[in-house]
């Protein structure tokens, strides 16, 4: 995929072929070539988009513009017409409602692409973080105002279920019930916790909000305590984010000292404080059980589960833990209400996403867009195309631990729901894109290194398991693997799901498991012909291990 | 500082930030925004910002403010400058070094000319 002003998908469901969408992609290819555009529109055929009665549908990006049915005749005026002259063919035109398939959510984005829908990065880049006055400028605060003064506790966390909003750290829980719990929670002290410690390698949109928007953080805490009964709250920030660490101080000094913070806040008997933890660089307080061991001032080793925090957390009280991102979205959905939150992404997620994009692609950075965009949309529009010309291999979701996105499913809508299915999780929103010079196992290697270092030690499975899998893709690297340790890593990425005791040992054989059911013979040219087919791994033949 | 204990309160608050931010507005200041997330200061932002501070001290400027904000997403670009004319729309500038921002300083912000080698989009 190279850098391209614009990308045009056909529609290859089962309905449009019978109807000629591949005649109508071959006619594209040569009218391309006329006008001479080949080299900068790129064509692709997509088996996910459809509409009844229209197809075959053609997709114009970035224009987000629909035409269907498209027949092989129509095409020579579509492409002078809007490709080569940039009018839009009203008569072939077709609205995008009513479409069922991945582009269904294209009715939510106004306008034209590339338009980011900003919602928890609305404030970012645009005001002062450092005074409290230009957020209150933009809405701040009114949020808070309007629960305290209007809602009940009950209601504000009705509201929040009603919007869909599902947790940004990951795993996609739902806030509102994970909020509804700790509500039900029995206790007479209860504590909201921010987990801002985004150590997940390659992820950085919680510290751009942390950074440039941190009274909005604020704000949802408290909107989050009011809701679940809680006055105290930690905002847990990694050690390394030094000035997202001095900016949110600053937002909470600057707060307590319009009286947002502390006793009686808006003239109503909530009262509310806040503080901050510094993390010290272990990738396992990222994990929320780890996290408050971490604030309790012990080793950061994740607890057993049940209790789930909720019920018993931060000193034994029920506590509230949500990620930055999905805090961030919580002062929008009170203020423009449910029904507005969820028109925006898909009907089952919800929202916007951010995500930062990194590895082989020409522009990297982050994007805040709606929920249920796909991979190839993000590498030829946001991130303008593969590096150097390169061709795309895979991404990697969310991390170190997340799930490894073969090009097969470039097409499946970046949502979590539809993300399950396909069986790979979306993870923190990561997106790091690799083109064909990357090897897999060497890729595996690396995470597995990380690992096997970040590992707690606290449970065999991830403690042995990251460690011999960490050995096992060593000598396969160096040539000497052989046949049964591809069993072997099998076998270990399935016992690390199933037997740790933690979110970072059960995710850390995700990658691998991806990489062996999609990648496989990849793996085995490296065992079987003792080759590295991207020219990566040392294969020295000496046994290291 | 006043302290806010209802909603009124809180618009008081809003609308005289929004009056002083308007007054700047009116007041025919140029505002010149620099992009102070990590990933900027670490391309650099803060020499970008030295730089500007100079430029205004040296060639004795005035009416101008200089502002820091979040990096708005495009590390690729970074650091970035945006510079607000009066009553001409935003423009953003990505890989701002001191050198350019000393251009972009001269030519846009003194002589009201868009050094568009620079200019990016968003």
């Amino acid at each position: 995929m190279k850098a391209t002003r614009s990308m045009i998908l056909v529609s290859s469901d089962q309905e449009s072929m019978d109807r000629g969408a591949l005649e109508v992609f071959e006619t594209l290819q040569k009218q391309l070539v006329t006008f001479g555009l080949e080299e900068e529109i790129s064509i692709s055929m997509v088996d996910d988009i459809s509409k009844r009665g229209a197809s075959p549908l053609i997709l114009v990006y970035p224009d987000a513009v629909i035409y269907g049915p498209v027949t092989p005749a129509d095409v020579p005026f579509i492409v002078e017409e809007h490709l080569y002259k940039g009018r839009v063919v009203e008569s072939k035109q077709i609205s995008p409602y009513d479409l069922s398939g991945r582009v269904a959510w294209l009715s939510s984005r106004k306008g034209t692409l590339p338009a980011e829908h900003r919602i928890v990065l609305k404030n970012v880049g645009l005001i002062d973080p450092e005074k409290i006055d230009e957020y209150i400028i933009n809405e701040g605060y009114e949020a808070l105002g309007k629960i305290l003064r209007e809602m009940s506790p009950q209601e504000t966390i009705t509201t929040l279920k009603n919007s869909g909003l599902r947790g940004r750290g990951g795993a996609g829980f739902p806030t509102g019930l994970k909020w509804q719990f700790v509500a039900g929670a029995k206790g007479d002290k209860k504590y909201v916790i921010c987990n801002a410690d985004e150590s997940e390698p390659g992820t950085f949109k919680d510290r751009l909000v942390l950074e440039g928007d941190p009274h909005a953080i604020i704000e949802a805490m408290m909107i989050a305590a009011y809701a679940v009964g809680a006055d105290e709250g930690y905002v847990y920030i990694r050690g390394e984010y030094g000035l997202a660490i001095s900016r949110m101080g600053k937002a909470i000094e600057q707060a307590r000292e319009y009286g947002l913070l502390g006793e009686n806040i808006f003239g109503t008997d909530f009262s509310f404080d806040l503080h901050i933890h510094a993390g010290a660089g272990a990738y396992i307080c990222g994990e929320e059980t780890a996290l408050i061991e971490s604030i309790e001032g012990n080793r950061g080793e994740p607890r057993p589960r049940p209790p789930y925090p909720t019920t018993a957390g931060l000193w034994q009280k029920p506590t509230l833990v949500n990620n930055v991102e999905t805090l961030a979205n919580i002062p929008a959905i009170v203020r423009n209400g449910p029904e507005w939150y969820k028109s925006i992404g898909t009907h089952s997620s919800p929202g916007t996403k951010v995500y930062t994009i990194l590895g082989n692609v020409n522009v990297t950075g982050l994007i805040e867009v709606p929920m249920g965009i796909t991979l190839r949309e993000v590498i030829s529009i946001y991130a303008k195309g593969m590096k150097d010309g390169g061709s795309f291999k895979l991404a990697q979701t969310g991390g170190s631990s997340g799930s490894i996105i073969p090009a097969s499913l470039q097409d499946t809508p970046m949502d979590f729901d539809s993300f399950s299915k396909a069986g790979v999780s979306l993870g923190s929103g990561a997106l790091l894109i690799a083109n064909e010079e990357t090897c897999v196992v060497d890729l595996a290697k690396v995470l597995l290194n990380f690992f096997r270092n970040e590992s707690c030690g606290k449970c065999n499975p991830c403690r042995i398991g990251n460690q011999r899998s960490f050995e096992i893709l060593t000598n396969i690297s160096e040539g000497v693997g052989t046949l049964q340790d591809l069993k072997d890593l099998q076998m270990l990425s399935d016992q690390l799901y199933e037997l740790s005791n933690c979110g970072l040992g059960q995710t850390a054989g995700s990658p691998l498991k991806d990489i062996l059911a999609h990648f496989k013979a990849e793996v085995e040219a490296h065992i079987k012909l003792k080759v590295c087919p991207a020219g990566v791994c040392p294969m020295s033949g000496h046994r290291t291990y | 500082m006043p302290s806010i204990k209802s909603l009124d309160d809180l618009k008081k608050i809003r609308e005289e930030a929004l009056k002083k931010q308007q007054l700047k507005e009116t007041s025919g200041k140029t505002e010149v925004v620099v992009g102070m997330g990590t990933v900027g200061i670490a391309a650099g932002a803060r020499e970008t910002l030295k730089a500007i501070l100079d430029m205004i001290e040296s060639e004795d400027l005035s009416d101008i403010i200089v502002r820091q904000t979040g990096n708005i997403g495009l590390d690729s670009f970074e650091p970035i400058v945006q510079v607000n004319l009066t009553g001409e729309s935003k423009v953003t500038y990505g890989k701002v070094s001191p050198e350019i921002a000393r251009r972009i300083m001269k030519e846009h912000v003194m002589g009201g000319e868009i050094v568009t080698e620079y200019q990016i989009e968003g």
